[in-house]
């Protein structure tokens, strides 16, 4: 579905990612891990559009995206929670999910009670200030607003940045559900454990170069990957 | 159903206030004579709707879509002068343009009452030719802005307000250019264009004046579109470039494009408001658009509660209050009846300085911080003590 191909982006002279290819096929969770300033973020950044590269392809379902603009990107059903969550604070829930679904004209309340099922702590919320709800909370708003725009796949980055272990599994319970739901999931982790456990496909991102690849349980059990990412 | 019926109230609500409102000015109009002791409050409610105006177009751009611009008072001045230009009637062109020969030598009053065969200066095309003139002057300071932004929009914070704070002061200067003379009348004034006191009729005998009642009618028109503005899923979009940046451009909202947008709709309204405020002043000359009148307008904004619309038109409301009528015994001499020789000329503003003080200490986000006149009313629907004591902890 999604097809990278010999991806390369600098930051000011610096090489974040130094020619990479990977593929996400359809329906499917994949994950890319890594340890900090691997190159992760910037990859996720690229494909949404935020970032430009400096060479490489991106195609999604053999359309070349690269280089688009993020609003054409998300319009083409590519979304992305952003790092950190990021949600807009003095804004009310529902409005985070009415900024979702920014770029659709369509009617919106299907798809409405479609998040708030998935979420119903942010059905009880919706009302109130998204910069008032807890870091669970705001990290389930962060995926249900993305979700507003009915993405074909969806980019997580770091979705267990700063959460406790018990809503870490909860998020990790609704990405496998969205991914049963027929949406693509591109999830980038430094909890490789937690990534690896759901993922079909894993690649290992090493100072922006891939270095492994194999389904998410083989990875788990490769005694070098227990040694880096597992600490085991 | 529910949501259709609280809808269909608050538009009731807001027509029956806006009608309120406008008969009470009409009113006033006819009650309060030049000689009346209360006639301040007419100069107050007139001067104070069109600073709510610029005030609220302000908001807009600074409160809710976090651009911070310093760019007002050139933009008021761009209104003004276009409003001014084309609405001296022919007649007078002459005396007031005494050092050029006057470029656009025809008033939007006169061509249109010239087209329905009546008077130079009968009341309907005055009426129509002045909001033609109001409408053009928000169109070119509209366009204006969309030129400034090109290149200003591209810059953040701090470095925003420099440049569109630099850009007023060249508009400024470019106003008073002798290049410019045969339109702009170079440095001199503008005067003999329609006024707020020519909107007085003669309806059925008697003289009925209007001159409160057109600048807080037209205000408030704009005030309300501005309203529904921020409420559609444009306005979203604006408080989402204002909370958070990445996070709306990784939703698909096109972050130059709704800055320039934001920024050419709000220069629109101080445009029109530029036009009303030459209308009140009866002359206009480019030196009064000081920048200090855009730190005014920045002060009611944040005394009013940035991101708050109601709180702008109030702080509007005081802030002109105060420093043309309240305050006035403080550089005069007598004050609530005590006489001092303490208060002479200058006195007030020291007094203003510290009752803004007082104020920005005990109301930190301003008189109405984010929240509207209509919330205060309203209950807090469920008090969430547990999310409270949550979102505390995650903040």
């Amino acid at each position: 579905m999604l097809k990278i191909d010999g991806l390369k982006v600098s930051y000011g002279g610096i090489e974040a990612v130094k020619g990479i290819t990977f593929e996400v096929p359809e329906r499917k969770i994949v994950t890319l891990i890594g340890a900090n300033g691997a190159g992760k973020s910037t990859t996720l950044r690229t494909i949404a559009g935020l970032v430009k590269p400096a060479k490489g392809r991106i195609h999604l379902q053999g359309e070349d995206i690269t280089g688009l603009s993020p609003d054409r990107i998300v319009a083409k059903g590519v979304t992305l929670v952003p790092e950190g969550r990021h949600v807009f604070p003095d804004l009310t829930v529902l409005e985070n999910l009415k900024i979702g679904a920014y770029l659709r004209k369509d009617d919106l309340s299907h798809d409405l009670n479609w998040v708030y099922e998935l979420f119903p702590r942010l059905k009880e919320r919706s009302w109130q200030a998204a910069g008032t709800l807890s870091g669970g909370e705001q990290q389930m708003l962060a995926v249900g607003r993305a979700l507003m725009s009915r993405p074909k796949i969806i980019m997580m980055d770091e979705p267990s940045l700063g959460l406790a272990p018990i809503v870490v599994k909860g998020i990790f319970d609704i990405i496998k559900e969205i991914n049963r739901m027929g949406v693509t999931v591109l999830l980038i982790e430094q909890n490789a454990n937690m990534a690896l456990r759901i993922a079909d496909i894993g690649y290992v991102l090493e100072t922006g170069t891939i270095t492994m690849t194999g389904p998410g349980k083989q990875l788990l059990a490769d005694p070098a990957i227990k040694a880096a990412y597992l600490g085991t | 159903m529910d949501m259709k019926k609280k809808k269909l109230a608050k538009l009731l609500i807001t027509a029956a206030g806006l009608i309120a409102l406008y008969a009470l000015c009409i009113w006033m109009d006819q009650a309060i004579t030049a000689t009346s002791k209360l006639y301040m409050l007419i100069t107050v409610v007139r001067k104070s709707a069109v600073y709510a105006l610029v005030a609220v177009s302000m908001n807009l751009l600074n409160g809710f879509t976090g651009l911070f611009s310093l760019g007002q008072a050139g933009f008021m001045l761009i209104g003004a002068y276009t409003y001014a230009v084309f609405s001296i009637p022919s007649e007078s062109i002459s005396s007031v343009y005494q050092y050029y020969d006057a470029a656009i030598n025809f008033s939007f009053q006169e061509l249109i009452n010239g087209i329905f065969g009546l008077e130079a200066m009968a009341a309907p095309g005055m009426i129509i030719g002045a909001l033609i003139a109001i409408l053009l002057a928000g169109v070119v300071a509209a366009f204006f802005a969309w030129l400034i932004g090109l290149p200003v929009l591209r810059l953040k914070s701090d470095y925003l307000a420099i440049a569109t704070l630099g850009f007023a002061e060249i508009i400024k200067a470019i106003f008073q250019w002798q290049k410019f003379g045969p339109i702009t009348n170079g440095s001199n004034v503008l005067r003999g264009y329609t006024r707020l006191s020519d909107f007085t009729f003669n309806i059925g005998g008697t003289q009925v004046s209007f001159a409160t009642f057109v600048p807080v009618f037209v205000a408030s028109i704009c005030i309300l579109i501005i309203v529904l503005l921020i409420n559609s899923s444009y306005g979203r979009a604006f408080k989402a470039i204002r909370e958070d940046e990445i996070a709306a451009e990784a939703m698909g909202v096109r972050l130059f494009k709704h800055k320039q947008m934001a920024f050419s709709i709000s220069c629109f309204f101080a445009g029109v408001g530029g036009a009303l405020l030459a209308m009140f002043m009866n002359t206009i000359q480019a030196t009064q658009f000081k920048s200090s009148m855009t730190y005014e307008i920045l002060l009611i904004v944040v005394l009013g509660g940035l991101g708050s619309v109601t709180g702008s038109c109030i702080a509007s409301f005081l802030f002109i209050a105060c420093s043309e009528w309240w305050l006035r015994g403080l550089d005069s001499g007598k004050f609530l009846g005590i006489e001092s020789s303490l208060f002479r000329s200058g006195f007030r503003l020291v007094v203003f300085s510290v009752i803004i003080m007082v104020v920005v200490l005990f109301f930190r986000k301003g008189l109405m911080g984010q929240k509207e006149l209509p919330d205060l009313f309203k209950k807090r629907k469920k008090a969430p003590k547990a999310a409270q004591a949550e979102g505390g902890a995650a903040k």
